[in-house]
């Protein structure tokens, strides 16, 4: 007799038959299970939402008037014949894996993680599954994040050398997490921080909850950026060159990201600088997470699953990609991401 | 090595072509000569002796890294580029690095004698050494392609700027057949005497497309017209006797063309013509397609079945040279008028031959004209301002190429990979097919000509409708069709479709346009018949 298996891969999303929920679905459904509220992963139109008590706010900010429901980290539910918990991913601040617990077979959908505790996020805590559902946006040997402190050295150089030659410094990156992460690594006494709308709103939903953030100065329509020498500016990536950053004056842009790695990437993206930092697992740490799991049966979502597959199943596991609709790291995503 | 690091890294960033050349004008100032000199050379495209080959790279590397060899190959198809990869994958260096550019490059000559542990012990102990930038330039200097953002033109103006010389000057003493071991920066940039190379060419002129017509360029007598050839542009240096071919690209293709060494005996020592290399077999009434001409280009040595079949004949249309004297700054006119008087008694045996002047008194006239390119096997026209002297590098205003239009397919996409480098994380290779009854065969791949920004929306929309998979490719829905434009089309039994495109690009997303309008095999089939 074959049994069926706790979470399935359907075309709605990642599916519990034993408790009738769907983990970050892609369309509407009835419940669904949010590991945290990027747009790929909390979307629109569910009846039923169940995630972190710190993920929901950004996701109410989000989606509007949704029926959702907070859960504590740690906190066991019992939905159907599934025993569900959410614990932190570390991905941004509020993210968890979600753990569903099914006549003693343990899985675990990882969302997006990193293992790098970034002093924003809840630190990434590994879980011990038979069944690892995991992203693999980084998934590749060329990607090795450095420290945060000598990021956070390398932007503050470069924002104090833009304030010293009179430039105002652009720095693209995520509204939702790689913002706020990158606001705990400035250095206040350089200058003032300006924030994009799209980023303040988001500053402003965490600061509310009760999350500490430096000071920050809304851009608007109103600002004059000649107030604000030797500012440097928030914003997503999509909002930098635009007519908006125009009125600044002399600028350098920079952009945040994983993909700052890769040269070739960096110059398509013309900006001055790229900044090598990620809120996703890099190689090392992909691979200490699935052995920290204990799982023998990986499923690999999203990034460069084909390769990282195929290494895994060399290595002893039992690995297979699974195709979804979730995106990892863009640098792309327009301002709501 | 640090300084030259902190120089590659700061052109490498700017997008600013001023920051750029203010960066390398000061490191010309104040580098060693050795280093400077070197600088030269490695964004010239002249590198060290190879000490290690790309294989024996590899291995250690993906050794040393405790990765295995497929999983390097993979991530070097995603990167792009071999010595990045290299650079990315190690782990982080523990010692530090103290010997300069130049010091290194010599380290790498010295173990070039050496046997291959020693080697292998060399290129560790490099890795070990030397962190981020530095680890990528010591990588680079064995697997040779500076490919950073400066163009010779760029360069020069630097160096002008450290060094107080025309610009025109130093491009020409840059050209040709030198090498860092032997010579130095004094004999390259600085001395009076500059008694060259006799295979030194001089900087090509190139030309900026017409992007209208060109009545506004004026009057039609101060301009000449030529066929714009679809060959590749050579200059043919005849001197001391020898004779020398270079690319436009200032590759030294002399072996690749033997029969161009006929040349001497037939025009006079002290000549340097510019003009298209061919293939033109005798009384054909015009040359073979560029494949023809392809079949030449990759071989260094040519066997004499080739040299029958593909006869190569060099297409004169300037003179640069003659007697021994610059023609350069000689008006246009002039230099053509000699040229003539130089190629009037050339027997048909000579492997040199009078590229024409098309007659023409208006505009339109020359427009009519243009529309025969094709059957002539031409790209199209270039225009050249009849005063004109001959410029060195891409300048605007006396010279313009007025290209055909291209031809043009619509087409449906069937399979997107990604890419590599520069677009590592974006869909943007593509197959695509035409219409046979209800089945779509694909013909061709196309890679370039989308924007950015569609190239983000294309990505995203791949990501959702994809039907299966095939490791990095992706076949995705039947639902997109693009306008495919290209400059030739040839029978080909190796595609399924049976024809193969020259420079197939994506011109245009048709959105407006509903699947089943796109092309069928059989229009491509009547392309082939009139064009093929």
């Amino acid at each position: 007799m074959s049994k069926k298996p706790v979470l399935s891969f359907t075309e709605n999303g990642i599916y519990c038959a034993a408790g009738d929920f769907y983990i970050d679905p892609w369309r509407p459904v009835d419940r669904a299970l949010i590991t945290h509220g990027h747009s790929d992963h909390a979307r629109w139109g569910m009846g039923l939402y169940l995630a972190t008590h710190a993920a929901l706010p950004v996701m109410r900010h989000r989606l509007g008037d949704i029926t959702a429901e907070g859960i504590a980290y740690g906190e066991v539910r019992r939905i159907g014949d599934a025993n569900v918990s959410f614990h932190p991913a570390g991905h941004v601040p509020g993210s968890a894996q979600i753990r569903v617990e099914v006549d003693g077979e343990i899985w675990v959908a990882s969302g997006d993680y990193k293992v790098i505790d970034d002093g924003l996020s809840e630190a990434f805590t590994p879980i011990k599954c038979h069944h690892f559902i995991t992203e693999s946006t980084f998934g590749l040997p060329v990607f090795h994040w450095a420290d945060q402190a000598s990021v956070a050295a390398e932007i503050n150089n470069w924002w104090a050398g833009c304030a010293a030659t009179g430039k105002t410094a652009f720095l693209g990156a995520y509204a939702l997490g790689k913002a706020q992460r990158l606001l705990t690594m400035l250095d206040p006494n350089i200058g003032p921080i300006l924030t994009h709308t799209a980023t303040e709103n988001t500053n402003q939903v965490m600061r509310d909850q009760g999350i500490s953030l430096p000071d920050t100065i809304l851009a608007n329509a109103d600002l004059r950026p000649k107030d604000h020498p030797g500012a440097i500016v928030l914003a997503p990536p999509s909002a930098l060159g635009s007519a908006w950053s125009k009125k600044f004056g002399p600028q350098e842009t920079a952009f945040a990201s994983g993909w700052m790695a890769i040269r070739g990437v960096r110059r398509r993206r013309a900006g001055d600088r790229g900044f090598v930092i990620s809120d996703h697992a890099d190689w090392d740490g992909l691979l200490s997470v699935i052995k920290q799991t204990e799982a023998e049966n990986i499923y690999v979502t999203h990034g460069y699953t084909d390769i990282f597959s195929r290494y895994l199943n060399i290595n002893g596991w039992n690995a297979q990609v699974v195709p979804t609709q979730f995106e990892g790291e863009s640098l792309d995503k327009g301002a709501t991401e | 090595m640090k300084r030259f690091a902190q120089l590659f890294a700061t052109i490498d960033q700017s997008t600013k072509t001023n920051a750029k050349v203010a960066a390398l004008a000061a490191y010309f100032q104040h580098a060693s000569d050795k280093d400077r000199l070197w600088t030269i050379a490695l964004f010239s495209g002249r590198r060290p002796k190879r000490a290690v080959t790309t294989t024996k790279l590899r291995e250690w590397a993906a050794e040393r890294a405790d990765i295995p060899l497929w999983l390097f190959e993979e991530s070097y198809s995603i990167v792009g580029d071999l010595a990045e990869t290299i650079a990315l994958v190690l782990p982080p260096n523990t010692g530090q690095d103290t010997r300069t550019l130049s010091e290194w490059i010599a380290a790498l000559r010295d173990v070039y004698t050496q046997d291959e542990d020693a080697r292998k012990a060399f290129v560790l102990s490099a890795w070990d050494q030397l962190g981020g930038t530095e680890r990528f330039i010591f990588n680079k200097l064995i697997t040779g392609g500076f490919r950073v953002g400066i163009s010779q033109k760029l360069m020069t103006r630097a160096l002008a700027r450290a060094t107080d010389k025309p610009e025109a000057e130093l491009a020409h003493r840059l050209m040709g057949n030198w090498h860092p071991d032997d010579t130095t920066w004094h004999a390259l940039v600085i001395a009076e005497d500059a008694s060259a190379d006799a295979s030194r060419p001089y900087p090509f002129y190139l030309a900026y497309g017409l992007e209208d017509t060109p009545h506004a360029l004026g009057d039609t007598l101060d301009w000449r017209a030529e066929w714009k050839w679809d060959g590749i542009r050579g200059q043919l240096i005849l001197r001391d006797g020898q004779y020398f071919v270079w690319s436009r690209g200032e590759e030294l293709m002399t072996d690749r063309f033997p029969e161009l060494a006929r040349a001497v005996d037939y025009l006079p020592d002290g000549t340097v013509l510019d003009g298209e290399l061919l293939v033109w077999p005798s009384g054909h009434p015009t040359p073979s397609s560029f494949n023809a001409l392809q079949s030449r280009i990759g071989r260094k040595t040519v066997p004499k079945k080739l040299l029958t079949e593909a006869p190569v004949v060099l297409h004169a249309y300037d003179l640069l040279e003659w007697q021994g004297q610059d023609m350069r700054n000689t008006p246009f006119a002039d230099r053509r008028t000699l040229l003539e008087n130089a190629c009037a008694n050339l027997p048909p045996a000579a492997p040199v031959r009078l590229s024409p002047q098309l007659h023409f008194t208006t505009w339109d006239d020359l427009a009519a004209t243009r529309t025969d390119a094709r059957a002539a096997q031409a790209e199209g026209l270039m225009l050249k301002r009849a005063d004109s002297p001959y410029l060195a590098g891409r300048k605007k205003g006396d010279w313009w190429k007025w290209k055909l239009d291209p031809l043009t397919i619509d087409a449906v996409m069937i399979y997107a990979q990604s890419g590599s480098g520069r677009r590592a994380n974006l869909f943007t290779d593509f197959t695509f097919a035409v219409w046979n009854g209800n089945d779509l065969v694909p013909f061709t791949k196309a890679y370039s000509g989308l924007t950015d920004a569609e190239f983000r929306q294309i990505t995203a929309w791949v990501r959702k409708n994809t039907l299966e998979r095939f490791g990095p490719v992706r076949k995705v829905t039947p639902h997109h069709v693009f306008e495919i434009a290209f400059e030739g089309i040839q029978r080909s039994p190796r595609h399924k479709s049976g024809v193969a495109l020259r420079f197939p690009r994506m011109l245009r997303w048709r959105q407006d346009k509903p699947l089943q309008e796109a092309n069928t095999l059989a229009d491509l089939e009547e392309l082939l018949r009139i064009y093929g």
